[in-house]
C-alpha cells in the first residue's frame, strides 16, 4: 500500500510539484503579480517624473510614461546644489562620514558583543541578551525623550556624534550578528584553535569573522541604509553639519518651481539604497536564514 | 541584578553536573566562573555600555520622570501619578492619539506581517533568478528612503496630479479632490502607504525562512496524507519556520507602532482634526516641542507598555501555529 504510494508520487512529481494544483498556481501568480504592480508603480513614477520635462510634468491629462525623456531636471538639481549657501560636497560628506564611522562602530562592536554572548560561557550573558531580545520590542521613540538629555549632558549635541553613538548601538544588528554566529560557527573549531594556543582574539579575528562574513555584509549594509536616510535631527542645527537627505527634502520642498529638480533628487536618494541591496541580496537571505527566535 | 541573576543558574543544574564546585557555596562558584570568563565580559562590554546608556538607562529615566513635572530647567518635582490622571481624564487629544495608534496598528502590524508571510511563501515557489527579482520589487519601497513622498505628487491637490487627473478624465468626478487635507480619506490613504513601506526586516525573514525548510518533510507529509497546498504550509512548513515567525512578528509589530514619521511627511503636524494624530505625535509635540518631560515620560512609558503587551500576546499567539 505505502508503495504504490510512493510509486504514484514519483509519477506525480514528475511532470508537477507536489501538492500543487494547476489552478491554485495561477491564482496565485495572479495575485503575485497584481500586487508586485502595486509596489513598483509608484517607483516606476517617481523615476518617470524625474526624466519628464517641464510642461509634461503640468500636463493635462497627466499621463504615466514620459515622452520625451530629459536629463534636465538633473541639471537643475546640480545648479542648485551649486547655489546652495552651504556647498553640496558638505552635506555628501556629511552623510559618508556619518554612515562610515556609524557602520563601522556597529559592526565591530556588535561583532565582538555577537562572539561573547554565542561562544563564550559565563554567568549572565542569557540575562545579557534577554535585554537585547526586548530592546527589539520598542523603538526608539520611547527612548527618544531621555536620549535628547543624555546627549546634551555629554555634550554632543550639534556633533556628528550624537547621531554616530546611538548607531554604534543598534540591538538588530547585534542580534542577527549573534544568531548567525551561533549556528554557522562549530564550537570544536574554535576549541581546537584554542588548544594549539591562539588566544581569544586571535580566534574571533582568523576564525570566527571569515565564517560570519554573510552576517557582517548584512550588518554593513543595514546600517548603512538606516545612517543614509539620516534627515534633519534634533540633535544638529549648524547648517554645515547637516545631512544629504536633509538638503535633498530643502530641494523638494522649494515648490512648484523645483518640481523637477525635486523629482531627480528623489531618485538620487532611493537608487543608492536598492542598488546596495542589489549586490547584497543573497548575502542579506543568508543571514537572516539563522534569524529566528526561539521560545 | 546581573550577579542575582548568575548566582541562581548554576545551582540549578546542581544536580547534573557534580564538580569541583560541590565545594563551593553558591556565590563563590559564580565568582570562580565570573573570573574564568573575563574575556567574555571584556568583549561584550563597549556594546554593552553604550546599550545601558542609549536604552537601558533611558526607560528606567523615564518610568522615573513620569511622576514627575519636569521641564529641563528646574529640578523634577514629584507629583506621583498626576501625569497619567490627566492624560486619561482631561487630555480629550490624548485618547484620540490611543483611538488612532491602536486602529492603526492593529490593521498594518498583522497586515503587514501576513502581507509578508504570504508573498514570501509565492515567491519561494518561483525559480531562484525570479525569486530574486519578486524580492527586490517587494522590499525595494521599504528602504528607499523618502520614496513614500511620491504618493502625495499621485495625490495631489490638483488636476496635475495623476489620479486627480485620471479620475476627472474618466468622468468619475468633476472638481480634484484633495486627499491629503480630507480626514475621510487621509486615514485609509495612510494605511495603503504604510503597508506600502512595510514589506521589510520581516519579509526578508520569512523569503530566508521558507528555504531553510528541509524538501524532504514535504514529501514525507504527502505520504502522511497532506492533500493541498495550504494543509502544507500550516502543517508542516510554519511550524518548522515558528523561530522565523516569532522574530518577523517582532519586527512587525515594532514598525506598525513607529510610522508617525511617515504621517507628519505626508499630512503635516497637527494633522486636520487630529484625524492621523498618533500617540507618536503626542510625543513629540509634549517632549520636543512644549519641553513637558515629566507627561511626555507618561506617554513614553504608555507606548513602551503597549508595545511589549503587543508583542508578548502575539508570542502567545503563534504557539498555536500548526495546532
Amino acid at each position: 500500500m505505502a508503495k504504490e504510494r510512493v510509486s504514484k508520487l514519483r509519477i506525480r512529481k514528475s511532470n508537477h510539484a507536489l501538492n500543487r494544483s494547476a489552478a491554485g498556481d495561477f491564482g496565485i501568480n495572479l495575485m503575485l503579480l497584481i500586487f508586485a504592480a502595486f509596489m513598483v508603480i509608484p517607483l516606476i513614477y517617481s523615476i518617470m517624473q524625474a526624466f519628464k520635462p517641464l510642461n509634461e510634468l503640468f500636463l493635462y491629462p497627466p499621463r504615466f510614461f514620459v515622452v520625451s525623456p530629459t536629463l534636465k531636471n538633473f541639471k537643475d538639481l546640480f545648479r542648485l546644489m551649486g547655489t546652495s549657501w552651504v556647498p553640496f560636497s558638505r552635506y555628501i560628506f556629511n552623510t559618508a562620514f556619518i554612515a562610515i564611522v556609524g557602520t563601522f562602530g556597529n559592526v565591530m562592536l556588535s561583532s565582538l558583543a555577537a562572539y561573547s554572548l554565542a561562544k563564550l560561557k559565563y554567568p549572565g550573558r542569557k540575562f545579557l541578551f534577554n535585554m537585547i531580545v526586548y530592546s527589539l520590542m520598542f523603538n526608539s521613540t520611547v527612548t527618544g525623550i531621555c536620549n535628547f538629555l543624555t546627549i546634551s549632558w555629554l555634550g554632543l549635541v550639534d556633533t556628528y556624534f550624537a547621531i554616530i553613538i546611538p548607531a554604534w548601538c543598534s540591538t538588530t544588528g547585534l542580534y542577527l550578528m549573534k544568531q548567525f554566529m551561533e549556528s554557522s560557527v562549530p564550537d570544536e573549531v574554535l576549541e581546537s584553535a584554542r588548544l594549539d594556543g591562539a588566544s581569544e582574539a586571535r580566534v574571533l579575528w582568523t576564525i570566527a569573522m571569515p565564517m560570519v562574513k554573510p552576517a557582517w555584509l548584512t550588518l554593513i549594509i543595514f546600517s548603512f541604509q538606516g545612517l543614509w536616510g539620516t534627515g534633519a535631527s534634533i540633535y544638529i542645527y549648524s547648517e554645515q553639519l547637516k545631512s544629504f537627505s536633509y538638503a535633498m527634502g530643502q530641494v523638494l520642498a522649494g515648490g512648484i518651481a523645483r518640481s523637477g529638480a525635486g523629482a531627480a533628487s528623489g531618485v538620487i536618494m532611493m537608487i543608492v539604497p536598492i542598488l546596495v541591496f542589489v549586490v547584497s541580496q543573497s548575502n542579506i537571505i543568508e543571514t537572516m536564514s539563522t534569524s529566528g527566535l526561539k521560545g | 541584578m546581573n550577579e542575582n541573576e548568575a548566582a541562581v543558574r548554576p545551582a540549578s543544574r546542581k544536580e547534573k553536573r557534580p564538580t569541583a564546585r560541590k565545594d563551593m557555596t553558591k556565590i563563590g562558584w559564580t565568582l570562580h566562573e565570573m573570573r574564568r570568563g573575563k574575556m567574555g565580559y571584556f568583549l561584550v562590554a563597549p556594546f554593552m555600555i553604550l546599550f545601558f546608556i542609549f536604552t537601558v538607562l533611558p526607560v528606567l529615566l523615564s518610568i522615573f520622570f513620569s511622576f514627575t513635572i519636569f521641564n529641563m530647567l528646574e529640578p523634577p518635582e514629584w507629583i506621583f501619578l498626576d501625569n497619567y490622571i490627566s492624560l486619561f481624564l482631561d487630555d480629550d487629544i490624548f485618547l484620540i492619539a490611543v483611538k488612532n495608534t491602536l486602529i492603526f496598528a492593529s490593521i498594518t502590524g498583522p497586515g503587514s506581517y501576513l502581507l509578508s508571510l504570504l508573498f514570501a511563501w509565492f515567491i519561494n515557489e518561483l525559480t531562484p533568478k525570479l525569486r530574486s527579482v519578486m524580492t527586490l520589487f517587494f522590499y525595494a519601497p521599504s528602504i528607499s528612503g523618502g520614496a513614500y513622498m511620491i504618493w502625495q505628487l499621485m495625490f495631489t491637490t490638483d488636476q496635475h496630479g495623476i489620479v486627480n487627473g485620471l479620475l476627472m478624465k474618466a468622468g468619475v468626478i468633476s472638481q480634484p479632490i484633495a486627499f491629503f487635507q480630507n480626514p475621510d480619506y487621509i486615514f485609509p490613504l495612510i494605511i495603503v502607504i504604510a503597508l506600502w513601506t512595510s514589506l521589510g526586516t520581516s519579509f526578508l525573514v520569512f523569503i530566508a525562512g521558507f528555504q531553510t525548510v528541509n524538501r524532504d518533510l514535504y514529501e514525507a507529509a504527502a505520504i502522511d496524507g497532506i492533500r493541498n497546498r495550504w494543509q502544507e504550509l500550516w502543517y508542516v512548513t510554519l511550524p518548522m519556520m515558528k523561530p522565523q515567525m516569532m522574530f518577523g512578528a517582532i519586527m512587525a509589530i515594532t514598525g506598525s507602532f513607529g510610522f508617525g514619521g511617515i504621517i507628519t511627511a505626508l499630512v503635516g503636524f497637527p494633522s486636520p482634526d487630529y484625524c492621523a494624530h498618533t500617540i507618536m505625535h503626542h510625543l513629540s509635540d509634549y517632549g520636543g516641542t512644549r519641553m513637558e518631560m515629566g507627561y511626555a515620560s507618561a506617554i513614553a512609558v504608555i507606548l513602551f507598555f503597549m508595545m511589549i503587551g503587543a508583542n508578548l500576546l502575539v508570542r502567545k499567539l503563534l504557539d498555536k501555529v500548526g495546532k
